[in-house]
């Protein structure tokens, strides 16, 4: 999985912007395991988890993706979106290093006793509505499709499509903001 | 929330997907030049004596190199809004439209007296020029950038100032088809710094509005 060739990930997200789902997650996936290595060696040395990197990477791609030139490599484009999110992560980490540094004195005890790492993520899941938080929840955590999901939550699948989309454009502009 | 859920999420909103980029932009350009052609109609409108100074080597010039200009600009726009483009790479297309301008200067160096240099500077419409480029200029600006934030650019403030400059050109070869100062000495002046201010302005609100 790791040494994708950039043809199979430029078919892979073709098909996906052709409406492939299964195709666009196998993408993700790809994608995620490229910037993860490429992440790891960047920020072990700042303390950055570069989960967090992968994540808000994935995020931007995904609002992004019609950015890239379906004709054109998908690497250089992958990895200059990694990058812009990693200089923004490296800027709000700099610009928080002290506040972090007292905050991480406090809770070193109940950090400890946590057994779940808690990414950025998460706390950006806390700026959505409750319908959106219900409706991505359901379908990341709990792995329902957009069917299930509708049943479940008693909405419409268009009015859970809409909440997932905007949820999770929600998430990405809330990511790692304070 | 773990990748793998995170995945889970993006690939359910498959189906949802932005508006391809070619889309944007030739629609961005084509009311950005509208809206320059609107505000231009009302508020100067062409000289008098349009059809004589075509015939000139002076007055087409103005437009072709305001035409060049944002021809090159939005193509270099259009590539600053994919993240994985160089700036050295536009390097080549940004040149044109201030090469052609400085032959013309030198040109026009050789083929006009000393004495009248500084007329031809000055000329009698620098300070129209300096308000009109930017007010036409304004609203295509706005829509570049609007276009500019559906894209993915990794330098916000180079790409503000190409769409400024792309707006600046549209801008000014509206102008330059009221304008009676013709001299390349006068245009490479009062246009190129008309045409600055909106490149000014466009990188500084790129920098707030590009926020991906």
């Amino acid at each position: 999985m790791n040494g994708a060739d950039d043809g199979d990930l430029a078919r892979l997200l073709r098909m996906a912007l052709g409406g492939d789902e299964r195709a666009y997650s196998d993408f993700l996936q790809n994608a995620a395991a490229l910037v993860r290595i490429w992440a790891r060696r960047r920020v072990a040395s700042v303390g950055l988890d570069p989960e967090d990197i992968v994540q808000e990477t994935l995020l931007a791609v995904h609002l992004k993706r019609h950015t890239w030139r379906t004709d054109g490599p998908v690497k250089p484009w992958l990895f200059a979106i990694a990058r812009h999110k990693l200089i923004d992560a490296l800027r709000r980490h700099g610009r928080h290093a002290r506040v972090q540094l007292s905050d991480v004195e406090g809770n070193l005890a109940t950090e400890e006793a946590e057994t779940a790492r808690d990414w950025e993520i998460g706390r950006a899941l806390e700026v959505l509505t409750p319908g959106q938080r219900s409706v991505v929840t359901a379908i990341s955590v709990e792995g329902r499709t957009i069917a299930e999901a509708a049943r479940i939550l008693d909405m419409n699948e268009t009015a859970v499509r809409v909440a997932l989309h905007r949820g999770l454009a929600a998430i990405a502009r809330r990511f790692g903001r304070k | 929330m773990e990748t793998q859920e995170l995945i889970k999420a993006l690939a359910a909103d498959n189906q949802r997907s932005g508006r391809p980029m070619t889309v944007v932009w030739t629609g961005a350009a084509v009311v950005a030049i509208a809206v320059a052609a609107g505000v231009f109609f009302v508020l100067l409108g062409p000289r008098p004596d349009i059809a004589s100074a075509m015939q000139t080597l002076r007055f087409p010039f103005k437009i072709v190199v305001a035409c060049v200009l944002t021809l090159s600009s939005l193509s270099a726009l259009r590539a600053l809004s994919r993240p994985e483009t160089h700036p050295r790479d536009l390097l080549t297309p940004l040149i044109v439209a201030p090469v052609l301008m400085a032959m013309a200067v030198l040109a026009e160096l050789i083929a006009v007296p000393t004495s009248t240099w500084s007329a031809r500077l000055v000329g009698t419409n620098s300070l129209v020029c300096l308000t009109f480029i930017p007010l036409i200029g304004i609203g295509p600006l706005a829509l570049l950038l609007l276009a500019l934030r559906h894209g993915a650019s990794s330098h916000p403030a180079l790409s503000g100032a190409a769409a400024g400059l792309a707006a600046g050109g549209i801008a000014a070869a509206f102008y330059a088809s009221h304008c009676t100062d013709d001299s390349p000495l006068f245009v490479a002046t009062w246009y190129t710094m008309a045409v600055a201010i909106l490149a000014v302005a466009g990188a500084l609100a790129a920098r707030r509005i590009i926020d991906w």
